[in-house]
This record gives structure tokens, C-alpha cells and sequence, in this order.
């Protein structure tokens, strides 16, 4: 009898949860996801760092502290084996005033506790060598060389690719309605498509990991969204080599400058506290879009126009009571999980969280884990024009000339790109075809234009792989359709 | 990798593209025309409205009969064209040799060529490039792009709209939402005039469009999809005007806030570029600053007409002739066009005085009663109005152009 196992959240945490327990034989498996696609939460808008561990106070947060560091060294390897973008390039995080020098050292004694190799205070002249364009008036900064960037949406795909051909099985537009317990031990999952049986619920529901895990009964804890905003701006504008830090405050570790892995400069985020029921307003705002920017240029004085900005762009952060996060088998109902609270340095944390729970399952809840005799570690990331040679363009286009037609032209984008994005939305369970779902796994439409060209390209794709009319194509989910019909529906009076 | 070998290879097959890729045929020249598009004619096969050729044809025609006649005139002169064809890079092998590498469904190649026309058109501003702020959710479009999804795919983006920017697409977009019976709730203006041609502002009045001018569109909210959009009056000088924010409820949001000419592959060779137009600095011949590379259309500055477009791709032929004949355009002691009194932008930049030439120039405000005034040549023309919105095209003849020692300036006077 295998042990049945229901993950609630797609996102980088249950995603990475997902993938390590792929790997044991009497374990069956269940994402549950409300979205139409996987990593549509908190994993979709925030820094994409992979953090030091420095920053993480021992004795107010220990699971943070623990867990970032390992997650650092855990993402080597993880990002190799499903071919997640990557660039590994160091964190600085500058010092402007003398008194910031003390923060420094707090810092580096934090880094050296929490076991993070390889940090050192470094001087203004280093520091301008290893990054000629920041403030003049910096004094030095901590080095941080371990610290990385990935993409994090391409990583929850990875990762969940990984783990369906493992045998993970994703429900995808499944909303969580209620959790059934007896007897004081979890029985399953009440959804909007069905009652799923689960001897373990995993409770990775991100910003609504409270209201979970009150469905359970569990109710010593909150999650707040906290808001951040970003900019990111085109292609070709000089940003820094490695990702800049100011020195951090008690609250936030503030607003950093970075090239994100495609070559754009992008800044943010802010750290606005909303309202515990603000749990969906992404919006972005025109203050807190001006803190960003009059904060990134106290570090980046050189910003570009504003015109030259491509994109503007909001995420929340799940903030929990307490402020630690919150990853224990609940004694009062046996078998639900609690994984909670997984704000920053979550993203880092999450396969190290992957494999704190499944320690949690065998230590708390008894449950001795066999590993699968074949279990496959790899995934192959999908085929990116703009990585192709000529004489591997020609190969390819011999096999399918779609792969010889350009959709998107700001970031050299393939028909067949796009195709085989459409194929893999449809082997992890994408029912409802959306434009960002080919988006996070091509890059089409976030270039220079923003889409104005390939999106209604890629909507007819869409359409013709997924047999319906194009203007049933969403941009991202139920609800947001590309049109309200075809173009005479409101002169025959049928638009709703 | 397969290798071509033409005379000229124009990029770009909308109507600057055809009718370069159409003259330099007829002048003898071994032509290869590329468009990324699954069929020619750019953008032309979605305007399914009247107004174009009106110039050039002596009659007025849809975009896509406009189009039709070039496409038929390149298939006629049977010249070598491949369409779904992207140019990923333009290289400078020397000032008589440019290879052009592209890639399309038929595999990836390398087109070595005497000469390039390039005539790849302009983009759209898109709402981030405005500073809209507030949420990411359906129902925003770009003009072009409702017009694609409109008039090419026959999609019905939706039905309550807020327009924002009034230049001609916006105009043109707005007519087209209200006679598939959308309900058209605005046109959001940031300046004090309108941005489009005066025959496309009648628009408004025909279909009871409002019109606010000096207004802009600040932020836009829904859920998943468009829900309203606040908009605010802002001064003379453009600066909001705090406590006049008001909502407009609508389901769609056009931005029709302005093109910019897509120079990037001349960028990456270290073309010269007018921040004026966007667009490349070019001579009389439309050369740019790299031998042997001419540029006509949206890519070279943005145009009102189609008419003029297809006026640039031909005099782009004649250059790319002349250029391949010569070995090169011969040195010319160029005289500079300057930019004087209320001349924003002005094409091209420089001129030979052996040819007879036409500039193409807009204004920064509306003017009434003025002289457009080239006082080097002592050349003046009464106007009784200029327009941003309307491109100013005069005719120089080369003994006037060269009657100037080293510059002519053009401006506008009282």
C-alpha cells in the first residue's frame, strides 16, 4: 500500500517537495494547484536570488537561517540536473556611510554561525574594481561570491516536470475547499473538482497557508502579504556585474540593483505591508514605484530614462507571524504538514525544504521511505532558439521548419519554441492555454515590444494545439480571454 | 550553412520593402526580398480602411489593395522573396560586401549582397513605456495589435474601450471598435491638440467619440481582466493637475501612444542614428552612415502616408543602384539640413545639391499663418497651418540646394 501524499500550492516550495519525495517507492504523489499553471504565486514576482544565507538571524529565525545556506548548496546541483537557468555571480552589499561598516560585520559574524563559506569585508578600491559603476561615494561592501540568480518561474516548471515524469501527479485549477479529518488524522482533500484522498496533507499554499491550514483546524498562525515592486528595463543598458545590496535595515533587506539572468537591469523590491485580505493586488503603484527607484539610485546612480523602462511589476511576499518559517508535522491532526510562511529566502530554501519534509515524514510521522529503484534525476530544458548555432538551427528545421520561423522577435523566439512550451504545458496538465505559459517557458513577449508583435501569434498556436477559436485563449487563466468572440459577436448581440 | 548571393537584399516586405524590392528589379538589379510575416505587405494587410495611394495611385484604395498591387508587381517581376524569414544580423563585411544572416522555416542562411535596403517599419509604444501603472491583466492592447487580432484573425478583443492616445491608429481603432458596435468611452489625450490627421479626428465626431485633450491615462485596474482606468487632466507643461483623477469603467484599454522605427540591427553595426526620428541619419540617396546600407518607410521616420513610404523605397532603389554602379556613392561635400524654428524633425539629414530632393519634416506645435522659410536658399512657402500631427514634405530643387554653402536650415515663421 503506497502512502498517499497531497502537496497543496504549485510553487517553487511544493514544486521542490514534489521532486524529493518523486524519488520513494511507497509514496503516491498529488500537486494540487488553483491556478492554471504551476509557480502563478509568489514564486512568479520577486528578486530570483539565490541568497547567501548571511542575512538569516539564528536565534530569532533558525529554520531561515538553516535552511537559505543549504538551499544555496542544494541549487548547484539541482540547477545542472533540470537545466534551470543560471548565473552564479556574487552579491555585494555596499556600505555608504562609516556606521554601515558595523551592519557588515554583524553580517559577516550571522554568515560565519549560519556556516556561509567565503564572505569578506572588502575595501572601496576592490570594490570598485569588482564594480566600476556603483555610487562614487560607496566605502566598501561585504562580498557575498556565493550568492546566484535564477529564473524562479523556469524553475518551478523544471522542477515539476522533473517530478511528473517521476510520477507526480498535478491537478491544475483545483481550488482547495475543505480538509477532511477523523479521528484526529487527515483523510484528504475537499476541491472544486472532487474529494482527493491523502494519508499526508502538505500544506504549501504560500500567501494562503493560513486559511489552509485553518481548514484543518490549525489556526496559531497568520500570513500578510508584504508587497514589492519592481523595474525592469530593456535590453542593452549597462547594469551591474553582480547583484548590489544597499546595507540592510531591520525590516528589508532593501532595494537591489541587478542584471536579471536575461541581461536586464532590474530593480526593487520595496516593502509594503498590506492588509491580511490584499492577498491578490499584484498592482503596482506609482509611490511605491518611485521608493524603488529613488532607493536604487542611492547605490546605481547611472539609472536609464524612464522610457526606457519594459516592464514594471508587483509581487507579495508571504510574511508569517513570528517571521521564521513555519515547516512542522501538526501534532493535533496526524498527517498534515505545515509549510508556512516561506517568505525571503524562500526561493533559496526550497529544496532544502523538499528534503526537510521528507525528514519530517520520516522522523515525525513514522512512515519509513523506500527509494525508487529508477528515479531520474534529469530534465532537459526546452530548446531556445537564441542558444542555437547555425548549423544546429539548420538540423533542426530539417526535422521541423518550425523551428526556422521567429515569433518573437525581441528575444528570438521559435515557432517550434513555442510548440514544444505548448507540449510540456500539456504534459504537466495545462488545461486552459494561456499566453504566460509560453511566456515563462520561451521568454516570448517580455522582450523590448512587450508582445505587441507575437502575441497574437502565439494566441493562434495556442488556439490550433489546444482545438478552440483564439479568442478563448486566456493571457493568464479563466478569466482573462484574449477576446469576448469572434469580430461580429456584438453586432449579432451575443456578448454577454 | 546555405549561402545566397544578390545585388540587394531589402529587408522588410511592407510597403517601403515592395516598392524598393519592385524598382530595383526594374532598374536591373538582382533583388531578394525578406519579411518575417506569413504573407507581404506589413502592416497594410490589416488596415481594411480607405485613405491610402491616394498619391501615389491617383486613387484611394484599402490597406490591403494598396498592398495587393505591389505584392502582384513582385510577383509579376518574379523576384526572389521569402516570407515567415527573420534577419537576425546584418554584417559589415566591407563598404562593398554585407552579408545578411536569416533564419525561416526553410533553414537558416547567409545572403551575401552589393547593397541593403532596409525597411523593417516601426513598433508601438507599449503601456509600461508610458508609465501606466496599476495591474497586469487582459484586455490591454496595443492599436496594431487589436487591429491584427481584429482584421487578420477576426478576433473581438471586447467591448467597452478607452483609447489612449489620438494619433491615427488610435483614431483609426476607435472607428473600427464602434462599427463592430463597440461602445468607444474615450480618447485620452496627453497633449492639448490631437495627434492624428484632421480627416481621422472627424472620426470622433461621426461615431460621438469624446475627446479629452490634455489628459492622460495613469493607472488601470481589474482583476483578471480591465476593469476601469484613471485618468488625470495634467498643465501647459504636462505636469498632472492634482484632484482631477477621475474613473472610466471599460473592459479594454488601445494604447495608441506613438511608433518608434525598429533600428536595432543598424544599431548593432554602429548606424548613426537621428534621435529626432528614431531612425537612422541618412543623405538624399536615404544611405545611412554605413556604405551600401539605404533605409525607407517607418524605419526611417515615421510617416502619416503610405504614399510617402512607398516614395522612399523607390528613391532607396535608386540609391542602391547607384551605389552598386559606382562602387559606392560618390564624395559628395554634403550640404547639412538644419533644424531652425518649430522643425522637430527633418529628412534627410544631408543633401548633394546634384539631385532634386524631398524633405519630410514635422513640426513640435501647431503654428497658423506661417512662412516655412529656408533662408540660406531664400526659399519661402505660405502655409495656413502646420501640425505636429502632419508631416510637412517639400520639394528642394538641386539648383536651390546648391545655391547653400554647407548648411540649409528650415523653419517656421510668423
Amino acid at each position: 500500500m503506497k502512502t498517499k501524499v497531497a502537496i497543496i500550492g504549485a510553487g517553487i516550495v511544493g514544486a521542490s517537495i514534489a521532486r524529493v519525495l518523486s524519488k520513494y517507492e511507497n509514496l503516491e504523489v498529488h500537486l494540487i494547484e488553483k491556478e492554471a499553471d504551476v509557480g502563478w504565486g509568489v514564486s512568479k514576482a520577486n528578486t530570483a536570488l539565490i541568497h547567501g544565507g548571511y542575512d538569516d538571524d539564528p536565534d530569532k529565525y533558525p529554520m531561515r537561517a538553516k535552511l537559505c545556506i543549504r538551499g544555496n548548496r542544494l541549487w548547484h546541483q539541482w540547477v545542472k540536473e533540470l537545466e534551470i537557468p543560471h548565473i552564479w555571480n556574487g552579491a555585494l552589499i555596499v556600505a555608504l556611510k562609516d556606521e554601515d561598516f558595523d551592519e557588515l560585520e554583524r553580517l559577516l559574524e550571522r554568515g560565519q554561525r549560519n556556516g556561509v563559506p567565503e564572505m569578506r569585508i572588502i575595501d572601496r578600491e576592490e570594490l570598485f574594481h569588482l564594480e566600476p559603476n556603483v555610487n562614487p561615494n560607496a566605502l566598501g561592501a561585504l562580498w557575498v561570491p556565493i550568492v546566484g540568480q535564477i529564473g524562479p518561474i523556469p524553475a518551478v516548471i523544471a522542477i515539476v516536470e522533473n517530478a511528473v515524469a517521476n510520477g507526480v501527479k498535478v491537478h491544475l485549477e483545483t481550488e482547495v475547499r475543505g480538509i477532511k479529518v477523523e479521528n484526529g488524522e487527515v483523510k484528504g482533500i475537499e476541491t472544486n473538482n472532487g474529494f482527493i484522498e491523502a494519508d499526508i496533507v502538505i500544506n504549501a499554499a504560500g500567501l494562503y497557508a493560513d486559511e489552509i491550514s485553518k481548514m484543518a483546524g490549525i489556526d496559531y498562525f497568520e500570513i500578510h502579504p508584504r508587497k514589492g515592486e519592481y523595474w525592469i528595463f530593456d535590453e542593452g543598458i549597462p547594469g551591474p556585474n553582480h547583484v548590489l545590496f544597499p546595507t540592510p535595515t531591520p525590516i528589508s533587506k532593501g532595494v537591489v540593483v541587478t542584471t536579471e539572468i536575461s541581461g536586464h537591469l532590474m530593480i526593487g523590491p520595496n516593502a509594503q505591508d498590506l492588509p491580511k485580505d490584499y492577498k491578490d493586488d499584484t498592482s503596482t503603484t506609482r509611490e511605491g514605484l518611485e521608493e524603488v527607484w529613488r532607493k536604487a539610485q542611492e547605490i546605481w546612480p547611472n539609472l536609464p530614462p524612464r522610457w526606457k523602462v519594459i516592464r514594471t511589476f508587483a509581487g507579495l511576499r508571504p510574511e508569517p507571524t513570528g517571521g521564521d518559517f513555519i515547516i512542522k508535522a501538526e501534532e493535533e491532526v496526524q498527517g498534515f504538514i505545515n509549510v508556512a510562511g516561506i517568505r525571503s529566502p524562500g526561493l533559496t530554501s526550497a529544496p532544502a525544504i523538499g528534503y526537510e519534509v521528507r525528514d519530517i515524514i520520516e522522523r515525525d510521522l513514522g512512515i519509513k521511505l523506500k527509494e525508487k529503484e529508477k528515479w531520474n534525476p534529469y530534465r532537459k530544458e526546452i530548446t531556445h532558439f537564441f542558444m542555437l548555432q547555425p548549423t544546429q538551427i539548420n538540423e533542426l528545421v530539417k526535422k521541423n521548419p518550425a523551428y526556422g520561423r521567429i515569433v518573437c522577435r525581441c528575444n528570438k523566439v521559435s515557432e517550434g519554441d513555442v510548440l514544444e512550451a505548448i507540449e510540456r504545458m500539456k504534459f504537466i496538465g495545462v488545461k486552459t492555454p494561456s499566453v504566460d505559459s509560453v511566456k515563462f517557458r520561451t521568454k516570448a513577449t517580455s522582450g523590448t515590444c512587450q508582445g505587441s508583435f507575437c502575441k497574437v501569434v502565439i494566441i493562434n498556436l495556442l488556439a490550433r494545439e489546444y482545438g478552440i477559436p483564439p479568442w478563448k485563449v486566456t493571457l493568464k487563466g479563466k478569466g482573462s480571454e484574449i477576446g469576448i468572440g469572434d469580430v461580429k459577436v456584438l453586432l449579432r448581440g451575443e456578448a454577454q | 550553412m546555405n549561402t545566397l548571393q544578390y545585388d540587394v537584399v531589402v529587408i522588410g516586405g511592407g510597403p517601403a520593402g515592395l516598392a524598393a524590392a519592385v524598382k530595383a528589379k526594374e532598374y536591373g538589379l538582382n533583388v531578394l526580398l525578406l519579411d518575417e510575416n506569413e504573407y507581404l505587405g506589413g502592416i497594410l494587410p490589416q488596415c481594411i480602411h480607405p485613405g491610402f495611394g491616394i498619391h501615389y495611385f491617383r486613387e484611394e484604395l484599402t490597406g490591403p489593395e494598396f498592398s495587393h498591387r505591389f505584392v502582384q508587381r513582385v510577383k509579376d517581376l518574379k523576384i526572389d522573396y521569402f516570407v515567415k524569414a527573420r534577419v537576425l544580423e546584418i554584417k559589415n563585411y566591407s563598404d562593398l560586401e554585407k552579408i545578411v544572416a536569416f533564419t525561416s522555416p526553410e533553414g537558416a542562411f547567409e545572403v551575401w549582397a552589393k547593397a541593403i535596403i532596409y525597411a523593417t517599419g516601426a513598433r508601438e509604444r507599449h503601456a509600461f513605456e508610458i508609465g501606466i501603472v496599476g495591474d497586469r491583466v487582459a484586455g490591454i492592447y496595443t492599436a496594431g495589435e487589436a487591429q491584427t487580432l481584429m482584421d487578420i484573425y477576426g478576433v473581438m478583443p471586447g467591448k467597452e474601450v478607452v483609447i489612449v492616445g489620438s494619433g491615427d491608429v488610435g483614431l483609426i481603432m476607435a472607428r473600427r471598435f464602434a462599427l463592430e458596435g463597440a461602445k468607444v468611452k474615450a480618447v485620452i489625450e496627453l497633449m492639448p491638440y490631437p495627434g492624428g490627421l484632421a480627416r481621422n479626428v472627424m472620426i470622433l465626431r461621426d461615431f460621438n467619440i469624446p475627446l479629452y485633450l490634455s489628459h492622460k491615462v495613469v493607472e488601470v485596474r481589474g482583476k483578471k481582466r480591465v476593469e476601469k482606468v484613471k485618468v488625470v487632466k495634467v498643465d501647459e507643461n504636462l505636469r498632472e493637475i492634482p484632484g482631477t483623477e477621475f474613473w472610466i469603467e471599460c473592459d479594454t484599454i488601445i494604447i495608441s501612444a506613438g511608433l518608434i522605427p525598429q533600428v536595432k540591427l543598424l544599431t548593432d553595426i554602429g548606424v548613426e542614428i537621428d534621435p529626432a526620428t528614431g531612425g537612422p541619419v541618412v543623405n538624399d540617396l536615404l544611405e545611412t552612415t554605413v556604405p551600401g546600407i539605404f533605409v525607407a518607410g517607418n524605419s526611417l521616420l515615421i510617416n502619416d502616408l503610405v504614399d510617402y513610404v512607398a516614395e522612399q523605397g523607390e528613391l532607396a532603389a535608386y540609391g542602391a543602384k547607384l551605389f552598386i554602379e559606382n562602387g559606392g556613392i560618390p564624395a559628395e561635400k554634403w550640404i547639412k539640413l538644419e533644424k531652425g524654428n518649430n522643425i522637430r524633425l527633418a529628412v534627410p539629414h544631408y543633401l548633394s545639391g546634384k539631385r532634386d530632393v524631398y524633405i519630410y519634416a514635422r513640426v513640435r506645435k501647431p503654428m497658423e499663418n506661417v512662412v516655412l522659410n529656408f533662408p540660406e536658399i531664400d526659399r519661402k512657402i505660405r502655409l495656413p497651418v502646420v501640425r505636429p500631427a502632419e508631416m510637412l514634405r517639400i520639394r528642394l530643387r538641386k539648383e536651390e540646394i546648391a545655391k547653400a554653402r554647407d548648411k540649409i536650415t528650415m523653419e517656421v515663421v510668423q
